[in-house]
C-alpha cells in the first residue's frame, strides 16, 4: 500500500492553509505545456492550448476557470497523460513531484493513474459502467493497483457513505446523482493519490448535494495533503473551494494567482468581464455580457485572444500575444500589457439601477390551486401564484420540484391539471386546442436547450416568421419587415434570417428562440430554464436582453431556473418550490434576505457565496 | 446531403458501380448482337468469336441475354422499393404523431408481415396466383413496408420530441401542419439511407425468386433465371452463370456503398456525430420492438 | 414539509418479497403476443389461400378439370362450406398435429415436413453459430485496432458481401471448391431425406459456408459499431483514467455493454437464416424445409406450403421471444428499476 503523505517534508502539514508553501518542489508544476489537434488529410495542426504553465503545493487547490471552448477539460485530463481521440501532445513537461508524466511510456502512465493521480470525473452516472456493480469498479481500483482492500469501507466512510453494503451490491443506475458522484470521490481518494483532478464534479447536482460534496473534498485534501486542480465554469464554486485560480481562455493561461485576489481585483480584462457577469445572491447587481465569442483552434489571432472583445485593447494588442504580467507580490500575474491598470480599477460590479416604470398590481397571469399528478404520485399541490404586467416573477427549485410542470401547464403543452389559470381576466382552458387564437398568442415560451428547440432544416428566418404567419396575414414585404425588426430587437443582424441553425453557437440559437416568441408581440414570456445550457458571460447577455425587452415593450416574465443568485438579477418577485409545494413566495429581496421557510433557509446555506469587490 | 455524399469516395465509388450496371441494363437490350432467344451456337460452348461469352444452355448466345437481362429486374426492384418505403413510412410517421391505439394497432398488424421472411411471403403469393409481374412487385413491396415503419416511427418519436414541435404546437398549429413542415422535413435523410438499403433488398428478392424459376418464366432472359439455367454447364462454360452473377453483385455492392456514404453525410445535421457506422443503427432500430 | 438535506434513500436490490422479475414477466407477455401472432399469421395464410381465382381445386386440377371432377375435388378439400368455418376446421386440425395431405404425392404433410424441420435445423443452427461467433469475434478485434489495415480491409470487405445474394454466393462456393477450381466438396448433396444430415459432413460444408458468410458481415458490423461506441464512452474513459489495464478494459468494460445491441443483430440473423436456407437448399439439393417449399409452390401443393409457413413463422416467435428475455438479462439498466 502507498502512503504518498510521508514523502512530504514535515513543514508542510503544519502550516496554514493561507500562506503559500514555498519550500520543496511543488507537488504539480505545469511547464508550457501545448497539446495539438491529430493530423488529418487536409487540415493543418492547430493547437488546442498553449503556454500553459501553473504549480501546485500539496493540501491547496488551484482552480482552473473557462467557459466553454477554452479547454479547461483538455488540460485536466493531459495532466493524468491522456489524450481524446483527436488530440495529441506538442510540447511541454507536467511534472509530478519533478518527474514527467507526458514523457513516461502508457504502461508506467497505466500504474501512475488512479493511484499517484487520480480524476473525478464531470458526470459521474456515465463514468459508471451500467453492467458492473458498483462494488466490482470500486474494488478494481484496490485490485489494479495493488492496495489493500481492506480499507474500502473506510474509504467510503470517508466519502459520505455511510452503509456501503447495499450501494456497493447496486449498479450504478440504481443510485442518486449525489451517491454516484460519493462513489466517484471514494474511487479517487481510494489510494491516497498525491494529485487529484476534479473535472466539474458537481455541475448537475442541486446545491445542497453540492455543497456536500465540496466540504467533502476540501477535508480530504487537507488530511491527506493532497494537491488538487479543480476545473469549473461555476465562479461561485471555485471561489468556495479553490486556493489558488487560472483562468483559461481560448487554450491560453491568461491570468493566475490567489483566488481572493483574483476575484476582488481581476488583472486580465476577460476575467472583469467574468466577474460583471456572475450573478451574486446578496445585492442586485446588474449582469453584463460581453459581445462576440471565443475564437476557435485554428482561427485565432496572430496578437492577443481576446483584443476583439476587449473594452481597454489598444493598436499594440493586435501585434503579437502578450507575456505574462506580475501584478502583485504573491504571484497575482495576467497575459496583458495593460494589466496593472485594469487590476487597480475598483468596484467590478453594479449595482442595478431601480426600475423604469414600476410593475403594476393588475395581475396578467394568475394561477391558483393548480394540481397535477403522474398516475398516483402528485407533481403539483395547490400551487398559486401571480404575475403581474410588466412584472417578473422567478420560480425557484430543483430538478423533480415540478416547476417545468407548471410552465408547461400554463403554456398549454400539459392538459392535466385541475384548478385555475386566469390570463388578462379570462380563463385558460387546458390544452391548446381549446384556447384562443388571442390567448395562444399572447402567451409565449422560450424553453432550456437551444440545440433542439429550432428546427434543424428551417432558415432562422423561417423559424421566426412560423408564428407569425400563423397568426397574422401580412404582405411578404411586412412579414420580411417583422421577422428583421424581432432579430434586431435580440441584437442579432438582419443578415442572419439565411442562417441554418446549425451555424449558430448556443448563445445566438436562444437569441433566435427568443425571437420567434417575441415577433408576435406578446404580453407574457414564460422561460424555462433558459439559460441553464448556457456559459456565464452568454447567460448574462441574455438575461441583459431580457430586462431590457421587458422594459421596452412592458412584458411580463415568468422565469423558472435553479439558479438563486440569478434570480436576484432578473426578478421583482420570486415563489420557491419543492417537491411540487409552494414554500414560499413574496418580493425578491424580502425573500432571499429574511426567508421565512426552512427549505428556502437551507437553499440559501447551500449556494456558494462569493464576494465581490 | 446526397451532393456531400458523392464527393466522397465511398460515394462516388458506389455511385460509380451502380450507375455502369445500370446503364449495361438500360441500352444492353439495344446493343445486344442476337436476340436472347436466337440459337447462335451449341450448348455451352466455349467463348468464341461467334459468341463472345460462349453459349448457354440451350446454346444462345451469353453475351445478348446478359443484355437483355437486366432491365426487368432493375425496374421491377425500383417500383417494389418505391412502393414499399412509401407506405412503410406513410404508416411510421401517422403511428409515431397520433400514438396510443393508432399506434399500437397500425405497428401490431404491420409486425405480422415480419413472420415472414421476404422470400417466403413472395413465394407465398407466387404459389397461389402464379408468378406474375406485378404480384412480386407488390409481394415484395409489402413485405418492406414493416421495416420501414418501425425506422420511420423511431425517428418520427425522436422528432416529435424535440422542442422545436413542441414550440410550434404552442402556437396552437394543427397537427397535420406540423407533421407536413416540420416532421416530414427531418426525416429525409432517414428516409433516403432506407430507400437504398431497401433497394439492395429488393434486388436481392427479386433475382432469388427468378432464379428459383418464380419470376419471369423462361424463354426470356433475366439474370436470376440465367445463373440457375446454367448452373449444370458451369464446367463447361462458366460464363453462363458468372456473368449475369458479377453484374448482380456489382449493381448490390454499389447501391450498398453509395448508402453507406449517404449515411454518413447525412449525421452532420442533426445526427450524432460519433457513429462509428450507421447503416447498422437503422439496421438494428428497424428490428426492436 | 420536506427539507433540502439529502434524506438517507433506501438503495440497491430490494427485498425479496417486493422484488419484480422482469425476465419472467417478459416472457409470458412475449409469448402471448406470439401466440396473437401466430395466429394472426394462421389466419393471413388461410386468407391467401382461399383468394385463389377459381379455387384450390381448379389450381390443382388445372387443365384437366372437368366440372365432376372439379366438384369432386372441392368436397374432398372442403371448398363448399362458408370461409370460417374451413378455417376454423382447418385450426382444430393443425392444433392436432393433423397438417393434411399432400396435393402433391398424397402423403400425410406432417411427416413429410417433420422429417425435413431437423435438416434444416442442422444447416441454420450450425451456420447461425459459427457466424455469431466468427462475427463477433471479428468485430471485436476490427474495434480494438480500429482505423488500422485490418479494420479497413474487414469493413470494406463486409460491406461487399452483406450485398450479395446467397445463391450468387452459393454459385461462386461451387465454382470454387466444387465444380471448377478445386473438387474437394459435393456441389450436391445426395441425402436421402430420414437419414442424419451429420452422418455426410462434407456435404454439410458448402451450404453451411454459404449461410455463413452472408451472415457474419451483419453480426461483425454491429459488433464492431456497438463496441466501438463502448470504447469511445465516458466509463471506459473513466477505467481508463483508474489505470485499468487494456485486455481487462476490453472484455470486462467493453464487451458486455456491445453485446446487448449486437444480441437483437444475431436474433434478426437467425431469422434472416430461416429464409436464406431456401435458396441454398435448393442450389445444394438438400432435403430441408427451403426445397420442400420449393417444390411445393412449383406444385402448387396448398397444404405443405400452409405447414411450411407456420412452422418458420413458429421459428420467428421462438427466436423473437428469446432474443427479448437474453437481452434483457444482459442490461441491468432495464432489469432493475431503482428503488
Amino acid at each position: 500500500m502507498t502512503a504518498p503523505s510521508e514523502d512530504i517534508p514535515v513543514a508542510a502539514a503544519d502550516a496554514s492553509p493561507a500562506a503559500p508553501h514555498t519550500d520543496g518542489t511543488p507537488r504539480l508544476a505545469v511547464e508550457n505545456l501545448r497539446i495539438l489537434t491529430a493530423p488529418r488529410r487536409g487540415r493543418p495542426d492547430a493547437d488546442v492550448v498553449d503556454e500553459i504553465s501553473f504549480t501546485v503545493q500539496p493540501g491547496r487547490v488551484l482552480g482552473l476557470v473557462g467557459e466553454s471552448g477554452s479547454g479547461k477539460t483538455t488540460v485536466a485530463l493531459a495532466l493524468l497523460g491522456y489524450f481524446k481521440r483527436g488530440l495529441r501532445p506538442g510540447g511541454g513537461k507536467v511534472l509530478l513531484d519533478g518527474q514527467d508524466i507526458l514523457a513516461l511510456p502508457e504502461h508506467e502512465l497505466a500504474k501512475i493513474r488512479g493511484r499517484a493521480i487520480a480524476y473525478v470525473p464531470q458526470d459521474p452516472a456515465s463514468a459508471l459502467n451500467p453492467v458492473l456493480k458498483v462494488g466490482t469498479q470500486l474494488r478494481e481500483v484496490f485490485t489494479v493497483h495493488g492496495a489493500d482492500p481492506a480499507t474500502l469501507n473506510d474509504v467510503l466512510a470517508e466519502a459520505g457513505l455511510e452503509d456501503p453494503a447495499p450501494i456497493l451490491a447496486a449498479y450504478p443506475h440504481q443510485l442518486s446523482g449525489g451517491q454516484q458522484q460519493r462513489v466517484g470521490l471514494a474511487m479517487a481518494f481510494a489510494c491516497r493519490p498525491r494529485l487529484i483532478v476534479l473535472d466539474e464534479p458537481t455541475t448537475g447536482l442541486d446545491v445542497t448535494t453540492q455543497r456536500r460534496v465540496l466540504d467533502t473534498v476540501r477535508g480530504l485534501c487537507r488530511s491527506y495533503q493532497v494537491a488538487a486542480v479543480y476545473i469549473s465554469h461555476d465562479l461561485a464554486v471555485v471561489a468556495e473551494i479553490a486556493d489558488e485560480v487560472a483562468v483559461l481562455y481560448a487554450g491560453r493561461l491568461i491570468e493566475l494567482g490567489q483566488a481572493r485576489e483574483v476575484f476582488a481585483s481581476p488583472a486580465h480584462p476577460y476575467t472583469r468581464g467574468l466577474m460583471r457577469a456572475v450573478p451574486v445572491l446578496e445585492s442586485t447587481y446588474e449582469l453584463h455580457g460581453m459581445t462576440g465569442s471565443p475564437p476557435r483552434p485554428g482561427s485565432r489571432p496572430p496578437g492577443c485572444f481576446f483584443q476583439p472583445r476587449c473594452e481597454f485593447a489598444v493598436a499594440q494588442c493586435e501585434l503579437r500575444q502578450p507575456d505574462l504580467v506580475t501584478v502583485s507580490a504573491t504571484g497575482h500575474a495576467a497575459r496583458c500589457i495593460r494589466a496593472a491598470e485594469v487590476t487597480a480599477l475598483s468596484g467590478t460590479a453594479i449595482l442595478a439601477a431601480g426600475r423604469a416604470q414600476p410593475p403594476s398590481d393588475e395581475p396578467v397571469l394568475s394561477i391558483s390551486g393548480v394540481s397535477v399528478s403522474y398516475s398516483d404520485k402528485p407533481v403539483l399541490r395547490d400551487v398559486n401564484l401571480v404575475v403581474g404586467a410588466r412584472q417578473s416573477v422567478a420560480i425557484v427549485g430543483t430538478s423533480g420540484s415540478g416547476k417545468t410542470t407548471l410552465a408547461r401547464c400554463v403554456v398549454g403543452l400539459h392538459k392535466d391539471w385541475t384548478g385555475t389559470i386566469t390570463f388578462a381576466g379570462h380563463a385558460l382552458a387546458p390544452g391548446v386546442r381549446r384556447r384562443s387564437q388571442d390567448q395562444l398568442r399572447r402567451i409565449q415560451f422560450v424553453s432550456q436547450n437551444p440545440y433542439s428547440s429550432l428546427n434543424p432544416r428551417h432558415t432562422v428566418g423561417q423559424i421566426v416568421g412560423a408564428p407569425l404567419a400563423h397568426f397574422s396575414k401580412l404582405s411578404g414585404r411586412e412579414h420580411q419587415q417583422r421577422i428583421d425588426d424581432a432579430l434586431t430587437s435580440v441584437a442579432l443582424r438582419a443578415s442572419f434570417a439565411a442562417r441554418y441553425p446549425d451555424e449558430l453557437s448556443g448563445g445566438e440559437r436562444q437569441r433566435v428562440a427568443l425571437a420567434r416568441a417575441l415577433v408576435v408581440n406578446p404580453d407574457l414570456l414564460v422561460c424555462d430554464e433558459v439559460t441553464s445550457a448556457l456559459d456565464v458571460s452568454v447567460q448574462a447577455a441574455i438575461v441583459e436582453l431580457l430586462l431590457r425587452l421587458q422594459a421596452e415593450r412592458g412584458l411580463a416574465l415568468l422565469f423558472i431556473t435553479h439558479n438563486l443568485p440569478l434570480v436576484r438579477s432578473i426578478a421583482d418577485d420570486v415563489t420557491v418550490i419543492s417537491a411540487g409545494q409552494v414554500c414560499e413566495r413574496g418580493p425578491v429581496t424580502q425573500v432571499l434576505s429574511e426567508p421565512s421557510h426552512a427549505y428556502t433557509r437551507q437553499l440559501l446555506t447551500d449556494v456558494p457565496a462569493f464576494e465581490r469587490g | 446531403m446526397l451532393g456531400r455524399a458523392v464527393r466522397t469516395p465511398r460515394g462516388a465509388v458506389g455511385l460509380a458501380i451502380a450507375g455502369c450496371v445500370v446503364l449495361v441494363a438500360a441500352i444492353g437490350p439495344a446493343v445486344a448482337p442476337y436476340s436472347s432467344t436466337e440459337f447462335v451456337t451449341k450448348p455451352f460452348a466455349r467463348a468464341s468469336a461467334i459468341a463472345l461469352l460462349g453459349g448457354d444452355t440451350l446454346g444462345r448466345d451469353v453475351l445478348s441475354r446478359t443484355l437483355d437481362g437486366g432491365w426487368e429486374l432493375l425496374l421491377m426492384a425500383a417500383a417494389a422499393t418505391a412502393l414499399g418505403v412509401a407506405a412503410g413510412a406513410l404508416i411510421g410517421v401517422v403511428a409515431a404523431y397520433f400514438g396510443g391505439w393508432t399506434d399500437n394497432v397500425l405497428m401490431r398488424s404491420v409486425d405480422v408481415i415480419l413472420a415472414f421472411p421476404q422470400l417466403v411471403f413472395a413465394l407465398l403469393l407466387v404459389s397461389i396466383l402464379g408468378p406474375k409481374i406485378w404480384l412480386i412487385v407488390l409481394a415484395v413491396a409489402i413485405s418492406h413496408a414493416p421495416q420501414v415503419a418501425r425506422v420511420t416511427r423511431a425517428a418520427s418519436l425522436d422528432i416529435t420530441e424535440r422542442d422545436f414541435v413542441k414550440a410550434m404546437q404552442i402556437l396552437g398549429i394543427p397537427g397535420r401542419r406540423i407533421i407536413r413542415r416540420d416532421v416530414l422535413p427531418n426525416l429525409t435523410s432517414v428516409l433516403m439511407v432506407e430507400i437504398g438499403l431497401r433497394l439492395t433488398y429488393s434486388i436481392l428478392v427479386i433475382a432469388g425468386l427468378s432464379f428459383l424459376g418464380f419470376g419471369l418464366q423462361p424463354p426470356a432472359a433475366s439474370w436470376g433465371l440465367m445463373i440457375n439455367e446454367n448452373r449444370v454447364g458451369l464446367i463447361a462454360n462458366p460464363w453462363g452463370v458468372l456473368m449475369p452473377a458479377i453484374l448482380i453483385a456489382l449493381l448490390t455492392i454499389g447501391v450498398n456503398t453509395f448508402t453507406d456514404s449517404v449515411a454518413r453525410a447525412s449525421l452532420g445535421v442533426g445526427g450524432r456525430s460519433t457513429e462509428p457506422d450507421p447503416l447498422v443503427g437503422l439496421a438494428v432500430e428497424g428490428a426492436s420492438a | 414539509m420536506t427539507t433540502a438535506t439529502e434524506a438517507k434513500e433506501r438503495v440497491g436490490p430490494p427485498s425479496k418479497a417486493a422484488r419484480p422479475h422482469p425476465i419472467r414477466d417478459t416472457l409470458i407477455r412475449r409469448s402471448g403476443i406470439g401466440v396473437l401472432t401466430l395466429l394472426l399469421v394462421s389466419i393471413l395464410v388461410f386468407a391467401a389461400t382461399q383468394i385463389l381465382p377459381g379455387n384450390a381445386a381448379s389450381a390443382v386440377l388445372l387443365n384437366t378439370a372437368t366440372p365432376a371432377r372439379l366438384h369432386a375435388l372441392e368436397v374432398q378439400l372442403h371448398l363448399n362450406r362458408p370461409a370460417v368455418e374451413q378455417y376454423w376446421t382447418w385450426l382444430v386440425g393443425i392444433l392436432h398435429g393433423n397438417f393434411g395431405t399432400s396435393l402433391a404425392n398424397g402423403q400425410s404433410v406432417g411427416t413429410l415436413v417433420g422429417g425435413r424441420i431437423v435438416n434444416s435445423a442442422v444447416l441454420v443452427v450450425a451456420a447461425g453459430v459459427i457466424g455469431t461467433v466468427l462475427g463477433v469475434g471479428l468485430g471485436v478485434v476490427a474495434a480494438a485496432r480500429r482505423d488500422s489495415l485490418l479494420d479497413h480491409v474487414l469493413s470494406v470487405g463486409a460491406l461487399a458481401i452483406t450485398a450479395l445474394p446467397e445463391f450468387v454466393v452459393a454459385v461462386i462456393l461451387v465454382i470454387f471448391f466444387a465444380a471448377v477450381v478445386w473438387h474437394w466438396f459435393p456441389a450436391v448433396s445426395v441425402f436421402v431425406p430420414g437419414t442424419a444430415p451429420w452422418s455426410n459432413p462434407s456435404a454439410l460444408v458448402l451450404p453451411v459456408a454459404t449461410l455463413v458468410i452472408v451472415i457474419v458481415p451483419y453480426v461483425f458490423r454491429m459488433m464492431r459499431a456497438s463496441m466501438i461506441d463502448s470504447l469511445e464512452s465516458d466509463y471506459v474513459q473513466m477505467a481508463q483514467l483508474k489505470g485499468v489495464p487494456r485486455w481487462r478494459i476490453l472484455l470486462v468494460h467493453a464487451l458486455p455493454n456491445a453485446i446487448a445491441p449486437t444480441i437483437q443483430v444475431i436474433g434478426l440473423n437467425f431469422l434472416y437464416l430461416a429464409g436464406g436456407v431456401v435458396v441454398v437448399e435448393y442450389v445444394f439439393n438438400y432435403p430441408g424445409l427451403g426445397q420442400a417449399l420449393v417444390s411445393a409452390v412449383s406444385d402448387r401443393d396448398i397444404p405443405q406450403i400452409q405447414c411450411i409457413v407456420l412452422v418458420l413463422a413458429a421459428f420467428y416467435v421462438a427466436v423473437n421471444i428469446l432474443t427479448d428475455v437474453i437481452s434483457l438479462a444482459v442490461s441491468p439498466r432495464r432489469r432493475l428499476p431503482r428503488s
